[in-house]
C-alpha cells in the first residue's frame, strides 16, 4: 500500500514579520509568515501583551482580506450623478491637486468649512492635529456614534474609562459583572480573562438581553431589558446602602464624598462644593468639630449630616446627598424589577453577592506602597468585584448616566484600581477633567485653531456656542445639545451638512467609515441627502472625499475617491497619544510595518494626509521654508513631536534609544520596535500596579513619562460638580444659559449624582404601537462591513435573522424562518425570524452589519448579503420627533451625544405567506466595482 | 476495507479536550485550522462561490452554538457553543469502511489520516462518521479531514512551544488542549479526570479519543441577612452605624 507522505520539517514560510492586526479595533500583535512574498500564515504573537498569541477568527481571515476582489485599485474621479457609481480612474497627482485646490480655497475663506471625520482608525492624534492645524473645528473620529458614553461616564467619573481603557483583575477577581458586553473592542484579551476567572472559580454575571457569547459562559445570565442597566444598578445601590456594604475608608481617601455640598436651592451656587478662600473644597472634620481642607489628612470627614456655613447656609457631604438620594424607595429592587425584567429577589441577592464578595472575601497582598501624603502601607487590600460595561450601556441616551451609576457603585464598595476590582489601563488614570477645553472659537496667526479641536469642557464656558447659545460646531457637539460631547456626534454629520448646505460646509472629507450604510443611521434618508440638489441644481453638500480600502456602499456617493491600502500594506503607529495597548501592568504602543507591497495604485491613507498638509502648509506640517517636513507617516511618527521628547511612539526614544515616554527622536526607532517584534511596553513595578489614583510612586514616574501633567491625587468624582455647574445654568445662572427650548432637558441631564430616565426616543414613542426592544450585537468572527465581505468569514455568516423569545413567537403565530416586517416609527424593514429562549422577551436582535447594498464590495448580486440579509439601520432615525416648534433634537445622549441606536422600539407584522423571499427596503444596485470595465 | 493497527499497550492516542464551560463560540480556532490546513499538508481546503450567492467551503472544523432545554437557568435553558471536528477515534468505522486503504489510523499516535493519494472520492467514509468530520473537497475529488496538525506537532521546524494544532494555539477562551490521552499522567488526561470529561455519543462504540469537558457554574453562597426594615426616607441603622465609626483620612 503506497505510504502517506507527511513532512515534517516543512518551514511555514521564507519570511516573518511581526506586525498590528487590523481586522477589528482590539490591535492583537500578529506573526505573519510569507512563502515567496504571499501570505502564507497568520498567527498571534505569543510575546504580545494584547493578545498573548491567541487570535480570533478575524485575524485568522486577514490573508483573504488582504486579497479581497472589494479592495480599491486607483485614486477615482466622479463622471456620472452622485450615486450612481459611475468613476474614471485618475492618477495620484490629479487627485491630490483636486483636492489640495479645494481644500486651500476653503481654507482661505472658511477653515470650518471641511468637516473631516473619520471611522474606525487608529490614527486620530494624526487626523485631529491636521484638523487643528488646518483650522477646523468640524472634526471627530467616529467615537460619538460608538464609545463616548463610556469615554465620558468613566473620564469624567474615575478619570479613566471601561470599553478598552481599563480591564478586570483578572488574577484576583472573585466575582465579575459584565454590562452589555459582547464580542467588541478588547475581546481577545477579555476571553483570555474569561478563562482565567472561570479556571480560579470566579463567578461571572452577565447583565445583558442577549444570552450568546460571553454571556453563553456566564455563571448567571441576568436578561435586562434593554436601557434599564442603570436603574438596576440603583436598585444594587440601594440595597449595600440598606445594609451599610460601604467602603468608606476608600470613599474618604479616594473620592470626594465627604466634599461638602452647598445645599441652598436657588443660589446660584447651590450643588457646588463649598470651598475656602483659595478655591480649595472643604469638608466637616469630626474630631474637631470644624470645617476643614477636605484633602487634609488625619482628619474625620463626615458623611452624613448638615452643617451650616460661615455665611449661615446649610452644606451637606456629597455622601449625604447621594445616601439620601438612593436610599429613596424609588431605587428598592421591589420598585424597580417590572421596569427592569429582573425579579427583586435576585436584585437583592446580586448586591449580597457583591457585598460578600467586597467586604467578607476582601483579598490583601503584602505589597507596601505609597500615597500621594506620603503615607506608606505595608499592604494593598482589595474588594475583589470586577465590572466591565459596553455598548449595551453606551447605546442608550441614558447611557452616560447609566455608566455613571456603575462608577459610582465601584467608588461605593472600593473597587477601582484595588487587587480583585476594574483597574486603569496606562496611560489612565488622568485627571478629571481629562485635558483642555474643546478648540474652535479661536485661530493663531498662523491659521490653527488655538486648541486641540475635542476636549473636555469643565464648565459652560468652555462650550463652543454663539450669543444665542446654539452650536457652533456642525455637529453640535459642545453645544448645549451635547455638552460633554468630547467625541463628536459623526452620526449627525452628514445630516447637518445637508441641513445647513454649501453656506454651512463646503467639503465632507470621510475616512474609513461606511456612512451611507451601516455606520449611518436611516441610510436611506443619508444616501438622498448625499445626492439631493439646490434649487440651482448644484449639490446641497457641495463635494464629498472619501477615503477607504474597499468599495463600500460609501465610495458611490464621493466626489473624489483616495484608495488606502489595506493593514498589510503600511505603517501604523497605536500611539499613548490615541489609542494605545496598554494595560493595568504599564504603557504600551505598538506599529505596524508594511508585510506587503500594494499590487494596485494605492497609498496609505496617513501618508496623504501628511502629503495633503504638506501641500497646503499647514503649521507644524511644513519647516520654516514651507518645506514639507514629513516624507511619509513612518517619518511623522519618529520626528513628529507633540511636546518637546513626546512623540507618537513612546519607546526606544533618545539618542541611544533607551529613553522611555519623554527623549529626543531617535533615527533609529523603528527599527527597535521591528527588533522587539512591533511594540514597546513598560512592566511597572509591583508598588505602582495598583491605587495609580493616589500612588506616589506612580503619579510621579507617569508625569515623568509625560502621561500626565501632574502627579497629584486623581481625587475620584462620586459627586459630578462639573455637571452641576451646567445644571445651575440651566437655572438662569451665569453668563452662559441655554436656549430656552434646552433648559429643562440640561436641569435634569446634567444632575450630578447618577440618574435614570427612561430612554428618550421610547418616552416619544407610544408603547402600544411600538411595544419591542430592537437591538443589535456584533457577529464574534466578523467586524463591520469587512468581515462580512471576507470569503471565509462570509461561510460563516452572510445572512442573518432577527432573533425573538419562543413566547413572542408564539404570540405572533411565527416559526423559523418566516418572513416579518419589522416596523419603528422611523419606517420598516422586511427579514426572517429565528426564534430562541435566551433573551428578553420584550427584545428582538441581530447581527449587525451583514446585509449589503446590492453590487457593493463586489459580491454577487445574488449575494446573501443582500437579499437575505438586512440593516436594523434603516429603522432607527438619527433625529428624534419634532417638539412643539418644529425642533427636532438628536438621537443621541443629551449629556454626550452618543447616538442612540439601542433606543428604537418596534413592533412585528407577520408577511403574508406569497411574500416575495427577499429584504427590504432594497436599493438599486448602483455601486462601483473595482475593476470592472477595466478587465 | 482497511484494517485498523493492533492497539498496542501504552501508545499515545493524540487528541484534543475541548472546554464546553469556556468556549464562547467565536469562530476563532474553525478560521486559524483553515488557514493553516490550506496551505498545509492537506492543502488546499477549497473555497466555492467565494463572492456569490452561495459561499461554501472546507473546513475541518465548524462550531455549531444552539440552545439547550432542560438545564434551566430561569431563562428556559443555556447557550452551548459546540466546536466539532475529528475526534481520531480508537475504533473509527470512517476507516473500516475505506475500500482503498486510504483513510487510516496511524499505530503510533492514534490520529486518523487520509492519504489522498490513493482516496478515490467514494464518500463511503463520511456516510459512516457520525460526527460530520470529514470533508469532500470537490475540486480534487477526494475526502479530508482534521489531521491534528500533523505537519505542526511533529514539526522540526517550529520551536518547540509552536507545535500544538493551530486551533490550540489560536484559542482566545483557552477552551482547546492537545496532549496524549493515552498517558493517564499526562496534563490533559488529569484535565479530564477532574473535570469530568465525557465522550460524545459513546453508545455508537467508536470510543472517541477526543473529550468534552462540560459545563459548570460558580456560586457565591452569601449569608443569611435580615431584610432592612424599611422606614420612609431615612438612613437605616446599618449605614448610620457604618458611618458613625471614626474615620481617618
Amino acid at each position: 500500500m503506497p505510504k502517506d507522505k507527511i513532512d515534517y520539517a516543512a518551514p511555514v514560510g521564507d519570511a516573518v514579520a511581526y506586525t498590528t492586526c487590523y481586522m477589528c479595533a482590539c490591535r492583537c500583535g500578529i506573526k505573519v509568515h510569507l512563502k515567496d512574498g504571499r501570505l502564507r500564515y497568520i498567527e498571534g504573537n505569543r510575546d504580545h501583551p494584547v493578545n498573548r498569541g491567541v487570535l480570533c477568527g478575524k485575524g485568522s481571515a486577514g490573508i483573504m482580506t488582504a486579497i479581497s476582489p472589494a479592495r480599491l485599485r486607483k485614486p477615482l474621479k466622479r463622471v456620472g450623478p452622485r450615486g450612481a457609481g459611475e468613476f474614471i480612474e485618475i492618477e495620484w497627482d490629479e487627485a491630490m491637486a483636486i483636492a489640495t485646490d479645494r481644500l486651500a480655497a476653503i481654507r482661505a475663506d472658511d477653515p470650518h468649512k471641511l468637516a473631516l471625520f473619520t471611522g474606525r482608525d487608529q490614527s486620530q492624534a494624526l487626523t485631529g492635529l491636521f484638523a487643528r492645524m488646518f483650522g477646523t473645528r468640524n472634526f471627530a473620529a467616529h467615537g460619538g456614534f460608538c464609545s463616548v458614553n463610556m469615554a465620558a461616564g468613566g473620564l469624567y467619573s474615575v478619570g479613566g474609562a471601561f470599553w478598552e481603557f481599563g480591564e478586570p483583575d483578572w488574577e484576583h477577581a472573585k466575582l465579575f459583572l459584565l454590562f452589555g458586553v459582547a464580542e467588541d473592542h478588547d475581546s481577545n484579551p477579555i476571553k483570555l480573562g474569561l478563562a482565567k476567572l472561570k479556571e480560579r472559580g470566579a463567578k461571572i454575571i452577565s447583565i445583558n438581553p442577549i444570552r450568546t457569547g460571553y454571556s453563553a459562559i456566564a455563571d448567571e445570565f441576568v436578561a435586562i431589558t434593554p436601557g434599564t442597566d442603570g436603574l438596576f444598578v440603583l436598585a444594587l445601590i440601594h440595597c449595600l446602602l440598606e445594609t451599610g456594604s460601604i467602603d468608606t475608608e476608600f470613599l474618604i481617601r479616594y473620592t470626594n464624598a465627604h466634599y461638602l455640598v452647598i445645599d441652598d436651592p436657588g443660589a446660584p451656587d447651590h450643588g457646588l462644593f463649598l470651598r475656602d478662600a483659595a478655591g480649595k473644597p472643604l469638608a466637616f472634620d469630626r474630631a474637631t468639630h470644624s470645617v476643614t481642607d477636605a484633602m487634609a489628612t488625619a482628619t474625620d470627614p463626615a458623611l452624613l449630616g448638615r452643617f451650616a456655613t460661615s455665611d449661615g447656609r446649610n452644606a451637606r457631604p456629597a455622601f449625604d446627598v447621594l445616601a439620601a438620594r438612593y436610599t429613596a424607595p424609588e431605587y428598592a429592587p421591589e420598585a424597580v424589577a417590572t421596569r427592569c425584567g429582573i425579579d427583586a429577589a435576585d436584585i437583592r441577592r446580586i448586591a449580597a453577592e457583591i457585598a460578600e464578595i467586597a467586604f467578607n472575601q476582601a483579598i490583601r497582598l503584602d505589597q507596601p506602597w505609597t500615597d500621594t501624603e506620603g503615607r506608606t502601607h505595608s499592604t494593598m487590600t482589595g474588594r475583589p468585584v470586577a465590572m466591565h460595561a459596553m455598548r449595551g450601556i453606551s447605546a442608550h441616551s441614558n447611557g452616560f448616566q447609566s455608566c455613571r451609576a456603575i462608577h459610582v457603585l465601584q467608588m461605593l464598595i472600593g473597587a477601582v484600581d484595588t487587587p480583585g476590582s476594574w483597574r486603569y489601563k496606562s496611560p489612565y488614570p488622568k485627571p478629571i477633567p481629562g485635558g483642555p477645553a474643546p478648540g474652535g472659537d479661536r485661530h493663531d496667526p498662523d491659521g490653527a485653531l488655538s486648541a486641540a479641536v475635542l476636549g473636555f469642557p469643565s464648565s459652560p464656558a468652555d462650550l463652543l456656542v454663539d450669543d444665542e447659545g446654539e452650536a457652533l460646531r456642525l455637529d453640535r457637539a459642545f453645544s448645549w445639545e451635547a455638552p460633554l460631547g468630547i467625541h463628536g456626534l459623526m452620526h449627525m454629520a452628514i445630516a447637518e451638512a445637508h441641513a445647513g448646505g454649501g453656506d454651512k460646509i463646503d467639503t465632507l472629507f470621510l475616512y474609513m467609515s461606511n456612512m451611507a450604510w451601516n455606520s449611518a443611521m436611516n441610510p436611506g434618508e443619508t444616501m438622498r441627502m448625499l445626492t439631493d440638489h439646490d434649487p440651482d441644481g448644484k449639490y446641497r453638500i457641495p463635494f464629498v472625499i472619501y477615503a477607504d480600502a474597499f468599495a463600500s456602499e460609501t465610495v458611490a456617493y464621493a466626489d473624489l475617491v483616495l484608495p488606502d491600502t489595506t493593514y498589510l500594506e503600511r505603517y501604523d503607529c497605536i500611539s499613548l497619544l490615541d489609542r494605545p495597548i496598554g494595560s493595568a501592568h504599564g504603557p504600551a504602543d505598538a506599529i505596524r510595518v508594511p508585510v506587503l507591497k500594494p499590487d494596485r495604485d494605492v497609498r496609505p491613507f496617513q501618508d496623504v494626509l501628511i502629503d495633503l498638509a504638506g501641500r497646503l502648509g499647514l503649521p507644524q506640517f511644513v519647516d520654516d521654508q514651507g518645506e514639507k517636513r514629513y516624507q511619509s507617516y513612518a517619518d511623522y511618527m519618529v520626528r513628529h513631536e507633540r511636546k518637546p521628547g513626546v512623540g507618537p511612539l513612546a519607546g526606544f526614544r533618545g539618542a541611544d534609544g533607551t529613553a522611555i515616554g519623554k527623549g529626543a527622536v531617535n533615527p533609529d526607532q523603528l527599527r527597535r520596535y521591528v527588533e522587539n517584534h512591533g511594540f514597546w511596553q513598560l512592566h511597572l513595578p509591583a508598588e505602582q500596579l495598583y491605587y495609580k489614583h493616589a500612588n506616589r510612586a506612580y503619579l510621579s514616574g507617569a508625569k515623568a513619562m509625560g502621561l500626565i501633567e501632574s502627579d497629584d491625587q486623581i481625587v475620584l468624582h462620586l459627586y459630578s460638580e462639573i455637571l452641576q455647574t451646567f445644571r445651575l445654568a440651566a437655572e438662569g445662572h451665569g453668563s452662559r444659559i441655554p436656549p430656552a427650548r434646552l433648559r429643562a432637558r440640561i436641569a435634569s441631564m446634567m444632575d450630578p449624582l447618577p440618574i435614570w430616565y427612561p430612554p428618550i426616543e421610547q418616552s416619544m414613542t407610544d408603547p402600544d404601537r411600538f411595544p419591542l426592544h430592537a437591538i443589535t450585537q456584533r457577529p464574534m468572527a466578523m467586524y463591520h462591513s469587512w468581515g462580512s465581505q471576507n470569503a471565509w468569514l462570509r461561510q460563516i455568516l452572510s445572512e442573518n435573522r432577527l432573533y425573538l423569545h419562543r413566547d413572542l413567537a408564539a404570540a405572533h403565530d411565527l416559526a423559523d424562518d418566516d418572513w416579518i416586517e419589522l416596523v419603528s416609527r422611523n419606517g420598516r424593514v422586511k427579514c426572517q425570524v429565528r426564534i430562541m429562549d435566551g433573551v428578553n422577551p420584550n427584545t428582538v436582535w441581530t447581527w449587525n452589519a451583514i446585509g449589503k447594498r446590492t453590487g457593493a464590495w463586489a459580491l454577487a448580486e445574488a449575494a446573501p448579503e443582500s437579499r437575505r440579509a438586512f440593516l436594523l439601520n434603516h429603522i432607527i432615525s438619527e433625529y428624534l420627533p419634532e417638539d412643539g416648534a418644529g425642533h427636532r433634537a438628536s438621537n443621541s445622549d443629551p449629556v454626550t451625544g452618543q447616538a442612540a441606536w439601542f433606543d428604537v422600539t418596534v413592533r412585528i407584522e407577520k408577511c403574508a405567506p406569497d411574500t416575495q423571499e427577499a429584504t427590504e427596503p432594497m436599493f438599486p444596485p448602483s455601486a462601483y466595482t473595482p475593476g470592472r470595465g477595466a478587465e | 476495507m482497511t484494517s485498523l493497527p493492533q492497539p498496542i499497550e501504552g501508545a499515545k492516542k493524540l487528541g484534543l479536550v475541548i472546554d464546553l464551560d469556556t468556549c464562547v463560540g467565536c469562530h476563532a480556532c474553525a478560521v486559524n485550522c483553515k488557514e493553516w490546513n490550506t496551505g498545509g499538508h492537506s492543502a488546499p481546503l477549497p473555497d466555492y462561490d467565494k463572492y456569490g450567492a452561495e459561499p461554501d467551503g472546507v473546513w475541518f472544523n465548524r462550531i455549531h452554538s444552539y440552545e439547550a432545554t432542560g438545564q434551566d437557568d430561569g431563562c428556559g435553558g443555556r447557550t452551548v457553543n459546540f466546536p466539532r471536528s475529528c475526534l481520531h477515534c480508537e475504533t473509527p468505522q470512517c476507516v473500516t469502511v475505506c475500500p482503498t486503504g486510504a483513510s487510516y489510523k496511524r499505530e503510533e499516535d492514534g490520529i486518523v489520516l487520509v492519504n489522498t493519494d490513493i482516496c478515490i472520492g467514494c464518500k463511503l467514509c463520511s456516510w459512516a462518521c457520525p460526527y460530520g468530520a470529514r470533508e469532500f473537497d470537490e475540486d480534487a475529488g477526494v475526502m479530508k479531514k482534521c489531521t491534528l496538525c500533523i505537519d505542526r506537532i511533529y514539526n522540526t521546524s517550529l520551536p518547540e512551544a509552536e507545535r500544538e494544532p493551530a486551533c490550540v494555539a489560536t484559542c482566545p477562551s483557552r477552551a482547546r488542549h492537545f496532549g496524549d490521552l493515552g498517558d493517564p499522567s499526562s496534563d490533559v488526561s488529569k484535565l479530564v479526570a477532574a473535570r469530568g470529561g465525557v465522550d460524545l455519543m459513546p453508545e455508537l462504540g467508536y470510543n472517541p479519543v477526543n473529550k468534552y469537558l462540560p459545563p459548570r457554574r460558580a456560586m457565591i453562597p452569601t449569608r443569611a441577612t435580615e431584610t432592612p426594615v424599611r422606614s420612609g426616607t431615612g438612613f437605616g441603622a446599618a449605614l448610620l452605624t457604618l458611618v458613625d465609626r471614626v474615620l481617618s483620612r
